[in-house]
C-alpha cells in the first residue's frame, strides 16, 4: 500500500492531482443532464423524421439528419467529453481538428475516386452491354 | 568550463542564480496520460473514418440481396441507441462521485453503465444473429460485409469498455480512489463518450439513411 | 482415429511437416546457418553467463536508450536479410536472359521481392528511425525518459515479434507472392489460399500496433516533457521533425491497420470488401493502402531531414538557416502528405480530373523540401565545415536526394506516370530517395549519435570505405534501372527476352557488389572500433562540439539523463550554455524518481506472436489461448501499482563524481 499511498505523481504537487481538479471544476450534474437531454432531442427527431417519412424527398431528411448528428456530436464533445480549446495547452483540440480533417479528406477523397472509378472502370451490366453500339 | 571542477550547490552564490541553466530539482514533468489517451481515440477515429469509407463505397452493391430498407428494425435501434445514451450519462455521475470522493457511489454507477453497455451489445449480438440465422450474414454482399463489420467493430470496442470497466470496479474496490485510478476512471470517460459519439454516426449514417433507401 | 486427426486439425490447423522447405537448397542452406548462428550466439551468451544481465539490463528495461539501441540493433539485423533478398535478385536478373531461366523459380523470385519491400520499409527502416527518435529526443528535451515508459518497452517487442514472424516465414511455411502492398484480388483467398499473404498481413498487425503506440508516446513526450524555457520554437529541429513524424504515424497507422483488417475478414471469414463478386472493390483497397502508404514515406524521410539539419549545424559551425522556415516546411509536408496519395495509381483509371488534382498537390508537395535543401546549402555557406563521416552522408544526400526528388516531379505528371507507371524507372525513383534520402540519413545519424549511446566514436577510416561503396554503389546499381524503366521494362519480373537489356542489369549487379561492401565495411567498422575504443573514447560527452541538449550529457548519459532538469534560455540549448559559460553543478543533488523495469513488455508481445502464428496456420486452438491469455495477462498487469522508485541521492553524487573525474582527466 506505501507505493500508492506517496504515489510520485501526486506527492508531486503539480501533476495529475491538481491537474484533474481543475479541468473537473467545468464538470458539474447540470452539464451532464443538459448534455443528455439535448443529446435525447437531437436523436428522437432525426428518428421521428425517417420513421414517419415526415419529408416526402428523401435528400432532404438525409440531409437534415446529417446536420443533426453533426450537431450532437458536438454536445457530445462539450457537455460530455469537456472538450475545449484550452484543455492541455490547446493539444486536445488541435489534435481534434487535425484528426477531423483528416475523416473529411479520407471519406470524401474515397468517395470522389471511387465514384470516378466505378465509372471508367467497373464493368457494365447486362443491360448497358446491349445498348453497347 | 573553468569552474567546473569547484564545489558549487545551486542557489548558493548569487552569480550562479544569475542566469539559471539547471533546475535545482523542484521541477516535475506533467503527466501525460490524459493527452496519450486522447491520441490513441484520434487513431480510433481514423480506424472508424476507414470503415465509414469502406461502408460509404460498398454500402449499396447489395448482389442482388437484401438492402438495409429491408433488414433494418428502427424501433430496435432506436431502443439500443438510448441504452447506450443512458450510460454515458451513468457515467457522467460515476465521475461527479469520484470527484467527490465517494468510492462507493462511484462504483454503483460504474456498475450501472457496465449493464447498460451489456444490453447494448446483447441487443447487437441478437440483431446479427438473427440476420445471420436468416441467410444475410457478412459473407452475403459488400453491403452486408461492411455493415457488420462497422457495427460490430463499435461493438467489440464497447465490449471492451465492458470489460475495462469491470476491472477497473475491482481496482477501485481494492485501493480505492487514488490519483492512479481517477486517472483511469478519467480515461475510460473518454473511451466512453467517444464510442457514443462514434455512434451518432452509426444509427445516422448506417440505419437512418439506409432506411431511407 | 477420425477422432485423432480431428484433434491433430484443430490443435495443428494447416500445419504439416510439408511446411519446412527441405527440396528447397537456397532456404536449407540459409536455416543451417541460421541455426549455427543461433547456437553460438546462445553459446556466447551462456559463456559470459549473460543471461541475468541480458533479461535484467536489456529485454525489461524502460531506458529509452537502452530502447532506442535495441531498435537499431533490430533494424541492422533486418538489413542483413533484406539486402541479401536484394542481392538475390539482382544476380537472377543478370543472368535470366532468353533460354537462360535464372536459379529462382517465378514462386520463390516472387516472395523475395514481396519480403525484400516489407522488410526494407517495416523492419528496417521503421525501427531505425524509430530507434533514433527514442534515444535522442528525450535528451534533447531535457527529459528523463518517454512520457510512457512500460509503452515503450512494449511497443518495441511488438516491432520485434512482427520481424520475427516474417523471418519464421522463411522455414516454416512461404511468404506472399503479391508485392509488399498486397493487392487483392492477388491477396484474395481465392488467388492466394496459402499462408504467405497471412504471415504478411499478421506481422504487419503485430508490428503496426507497437508503432502506433510508439507515436502516441513520442507525441506526449514532446508536448509535456521539455526542459522548462524550451518553447515549440526553441526545440532542436530533430525534435520537430519527431514530433511531425509521430503525428503522421497517429493519423496514418490506423488507416492500415483498419485496411488489413478488412482482407484479413475477406480471408478468414469469407466477406466481400476486395473481391470480384458480390459487391466487392479491390480498387478499394489500393485507395485505402495508399492513404496509409504515402504518409508512411514522410514518416521514413522527416527524421532523416532532421539528422541533417542537426549534422549541417554542427558540422558548420553554425546555427541551422532559416530555423523558423524548416519548421514550417516540416508541418506543410506533414499536411500536404495526406493530399498527394492517388499519384501511386494515376492508372487506375479515376479519369483526368482525379488525377489533374493530385497531380499538381504532388508537385506542390515538393516545395516545401527544396526551401529545406537551400536553408542547408545557406547554413554551409560561411561555416567552418568539418568533413567528418556524418557530413559526408550528407553531402552525398543533397545531391543523390535532389536527382531522386526530381524524377519524382517528372512522375507527378499524369501522362508521364502513364508510360513510367510499374516500370524500372519507378523503383530506380524510390529507392534513389530512399537509399539517398532514408539510409543516407540514417548513417550520418547512426556515425552521429554513436559515441553519446556506448562512449566512443566510430572508427573513421571505415565510416569513409562504407560511404565511398555505398554512394558509388548506389549510382551503379539504380542508375541503369532509371534507363531501362525509360526503356520501357517492368518491375517484378523475373526473366526477359530481350537480350540487349542485359548489360544494364550486370551494370546494377555490380552495383549491388559494391553496396555489399559497403555493408561490410560498416560491420568492419564496428568491430574495429570496439577493438580501438580506448583511441577513441568520448571523454567530455560532446565530442563534435555539439550544439543540443544532448551533448551535455556523459557518453553514455547515467540512466537518469541529467542531474538537474536544464533550463533552457535559446534554440541550440547547449551551444547557448557554453557561451554563456554555465557551470556544471556537483553538489545538491536530490532523490531522482524513475520507473522500474518490467518482463510483461516482453510477455504481452511474445503472446501476440504466438496468437498471429495461430491465426496464420490456422491453429484456432492457439490463436485462442494465445489470445485469451494476452488480454488476462494485460489486465494482470494493470494490477501493478508498484512501477516506480528513486534513485538516492548518493548513488546520483557518484555518479556525477566520476564524471567529474574523467573531464578533469581531459583537460
Amino acid at each position: 500500500m506505501s507505493a500508492l499511498d506517496t504515489d510520485p505523481a501526486s506527492a508531486a504537487g503539480h501533476g495529475t492531482e491538481e491537474e484533474l481538479d481543475h479541468d473537473t471544476l467545468h464538470i458539474t450534474v447540470g452539464g451532464y443532464v443538459t448534455g443528455f437531454v439535448l443529446a435525447v432531442v437531437l436523436t428522437t427527431i432525426p428518428f421521428w423524421l425517417v420513421m414517419a417519412k415526415v419529408f416526402p424527398n428523401p435528400t432532404v431528411t438525409t440531409f437534415v439528419i446529417l446536420g443533426f448528428a453533426i450537431v450532437q456530436i458536438y454536445v457530445h464533445m462539450v457537455f460530455f467529453l469537456h472538450m475545449t480549446s484550452k484543455a492541455e495547452g490547446g493539444w486536445t483540440w488541435m489534435s481534434l481538428i487535425f484528426t477531423l480533417v483528416l475523416v473529411v479528406i479520407t471519406l470524401s477523397g474515397s468517395l470522389w475516386i471511387t465514384y470516378n472509378l466505378k465509372a471508367n472502370m467497373m464493368l457494365p451490366s447486362p443491360e448497358q452491354m446491349r445498348n453497347m453500339p | 568550463m573553468s569552474d567546473s571542477t569547484a564545489t558549487v550547490a545551486l542557489g548558493a552564490a548569487g552569480e550562479a542564480r544569475a542566469l539559471r541553466f539547471y533546475d535545482s530539482g523542484g521541477h516535475h514533468p506533467e503527466n501525460g496520460t490524459l493527452l496519450g489517451f486522447w491520441l490513441y481515440l484520434m487513431s480510433d477515429t481514423l480506424v472508424f473514418a476507414c470503415l465509414f469509407a469502406a461502408y460509404g463505397v460498398l454500402g449499396r452493391n447489395y448482389a442482388g440481396g437484401p438492402s438495409g430498407a429491408d433488414l433494418f428494425s428502427l424501433p430496435l435501434v432506436a431502443v439500443n441507441t438510448s441504452l447506450l445514451l443512458l450510460s454515458s450519462i451513468t457515467y457522467g455521475f460515476v465521475v461527479i462521485e469520484m470527484q467527490r470522493k465517494r468510492q462507493g457511489a462511484t462504483l454503483a454507477w460504474l456498475a450501472l453503465t457496465g449493464l447498460l453497455g451489456a444490453g447494448f451489445v446483447g441487443i447487437e449480438l441478437h440483431e446479427f444473429a438473427h440476420l445471420i440465422h436468416e441467410g444475410n450474414g457478412p459473407q452475403r454482399s459488400a453491403f452486408l460485409s461492411s455493415f457488420f463489420t462497422l457495427v460490430g467493430t463499435h461493438g467489440l470496442h464497447v465490449t471492451f469498455g465492458i470489460v475495462w470497466l469491470l476491472t477497473l470496479m475491482a481496482q477501485v474496490a481494492r485501493h480505492g480512489l487514488i490519483a492512479a485510478n481517477r486517472r483511469r476512471l478519467m480515461c475510460l470517460s473518454m473511451f466512453w463518450h467517444f464510442l457514443d459519439v462514434i455512434w451518432i454516426g452509426v444509427f445516422t449514417f448506417v440505419y437512418l439513411m439506409g432506411a431511407l433507401q | 482415429m477420425s477422432e485423432h486427426a480431428d484433434l491433430a486439425k484443430l490443435v495443428f490447423g494447416r500445419l504439416t511437416w510439408e511446411a519446412i522447405p527441405l527440396h528447397e537448397p537456397i532456404l536449407l542452406a540459409t536455416f543451417v546457418a541460421v541455426v549455427i548462428g543461433g547456437v553460438a550466439v546462445v553459446a556466447a551468451i551462456t559463456y559470459f553467463r549473460a543471461w541475468g544481465p541480458l533479461w535484467r539490463d536489456w529485454i525489461t528495461s524502460i531506458d529509452h536508450k537502452k530502447i532506442g539501441v535495441m531498435y537499431v540493433i533490430l533494424g541492422l539485423v533486418m538489413l542483413l536479410r533484406g539486402f541479401a533478398d536484394a542481392v538475390m535478385m539482382r544476380a537472377h536478373q543478370a543472368i535470366a536472359f532468353g533460354d537462360a531461366m535464372g536459379y529462382l523459380p517465378p514462386h520463390h523470385y516472387d516472395q523475395i521481392f514481396t519480403a525484400h519491400g516489407v522488410i526494407m520499409v517495416l523492419f528496417v527502416a521503421m525501427p531505425l528511425v524509430t530507434g533514433l527518435m527514442n534515444f535522442v529526443v528525450p535528451l534533447q528535451i531535457g527529459a528523463r525518459d518517454v512520457a510512457f515508459p512500460f509503452l515503450n518497452n512494449f511497443s518495441f517487442w511488438m516491432t520485434a515479434c512482427g520481424a520475427a514472424l516474417v523471418m519464421m516465414s522463411l522455414f516454416v511455411g512461404e511468404f506472399a507472392r503479391t508485392g509488399w502492398l498486397a493487392y487483392p484480388p492477388l491477396s484474395g483467398i481465392i488467388a492466394s489460399p496459402d499462408v504467405g499473404v497471412d504471415y504478411y498481413i499478421w506481422s504487419l498487425q503485430v508490428a503496426g500496433v507497437g508503432t502506433m503506440l510508439s507515436g502516441v508516446n513520442l507525441i506526449a513526450t514532446i508536448v509535456k516533457m521539455r526542459a522548462p524555457g524550451m518553447s515549440m520554437m526553441k526545440m532542436p529541429i530533430f525534435t520537430w521533425t519527431a514530433l511531425c513524424t509521430n503525428v503522421l504515424i497517429v493519423a496514418a497507422f490506423p488507416v492500415l491497420t483498419a485496411v488489413l483488417a478488412l482482407l484479413s475478414l475477406d480471408r478468414y471469414v469469407g466477406t466481400n470488401f476486395f473481391t470480384n463478386d458480390l459487391g466487392g472493390n479491390p480498387m478499394m483497397y489500393v485507395n485505402l493502402i495508399w492513404i496509409w502508404g504515402h504518409p508512411e514515406v514522410y514518416i521514413l524521410i522527416l527524421p532523416a531531414f532532421g539528422i541533417f539539419s542537426e549534422v549541417v549545424s554542427t558540422f558548420s559551425g553554425k546555427r541551422l538557416f532559416g530555423y523558423a522556415s524548416m519548421v514550417y516546411a516540416t508541418v506543410v509536408i506533414t499536411i500536404l502528405s495526406y493530399l498527394v496519395w492517388l499519384h501511386h495509381f494515376f492508372t487506375m483509371g479515376s479519369g483526368a480530373s482525379v488525377n489533374a488534382f493530385f497531380g499538381i498537390t504532388t508537385m506542390i508537395i515538393s516545395i516545401p523540401t527544396g526551401a529545406k535543401i537551400f536553408n542547408w546549402l545557406f547554413t554551409m555557406y560561411r561555416g567552418r565545415i568539418r568533413f567528418e563521416v556524418p557530413m559526408l552522408w550528407t553531402v552525398s544526400f543533397m545531391v543523390t536526394f535532389v536527382i531522386g526528388g526530381m524524377t519524382g516531379v517528372l512522375l507527378a505528371v499524369p501522362p508521364a506516370d502513364f508510360v513510367l507507371h510499374n516500370s524500372l524507372f519507378l523503383v530506380a525513383h524510390f529507392h534513389n530517395v530512399i537509399i539517398g534520402g532514408v539510409l543516407f540519413g540514417l548513417m550520418a545519424g547512426i556515425t552521429y549519435w554513436f559515441p553519446k549511446a556506448f562512449g566512443y566514436k566510430l572508427d573513421p577510416f571505415w565510416g569513409k570505405c562504407s560511404f565511398w561503396f555505398w554512394t558509388i554503389g548506389f549510382y551503379f546499381a539504380f542508375m541503369p534501372l532509371y534507363v531501362l524503366g525509360l526503356m520501357g521494362v517492368t518491375r517484378r519480373l523475373s526473366h526477359f527476352d530481350d537480350q540487349s537489356l542485359q548489360i544494364w542489369f550486370q551494370i546494377a549487379a555490380l552495383g549491388a557488389l559494391l553496396i555489399a561492401l559497403g555493408i561490410l565495411s560498416f560491420i568492419i567498422q564496428l568491430f574495429v572500433s570496439f577493438r580501438r575504443r580506448a583511441s577513441l573514447t568520448d571523454t567530455t560527452g560532446d565530442p563534435w562540439n555539439g550544439r543540443t541538449l544532448e551533448w551535455s550529457t556523459s557518453s553514455p548519459p547515467p540512466v537518469y539523463n541529467f542531474a538537474f532538469t536544464p533550463i533552457v534560455h535559446d534554440t541550440d540549448a547547449w551551444y547557448d550554455m557554453k557561451k554563456r559559460g554555465h557551470i556544471r553543478p556537483v553538489a545538491g543533488f536530490v532523490p531522482i524518481h524513475m520507473p522500474k523495469n518490467t518482463g510483461a513488455g516482453f510477455v504481452l508481445a511474445v503472446l501476440s506472436a504466438i496468437c498471429g502464428f495461430g491465426l496464420i496456420w490456422h491453429m484456432w486452438l492457439v490463436a485462442a489461448a494465445g489470445f485469451v491469455t494476452l488480454i488476462v495477462a494485460a489486465i494482470v498487469h494493470t494490477f501493478n501499482y508498484d512501477r516506480e522508485f528513486y534513485i538516492p541521492a548518493e548513488a546520483v553524487l557518484r555518479a556525477e563524481d566520476a564524471r567529474t573525474g574523467l573531464l578533469a582527466s581531459h583537460v
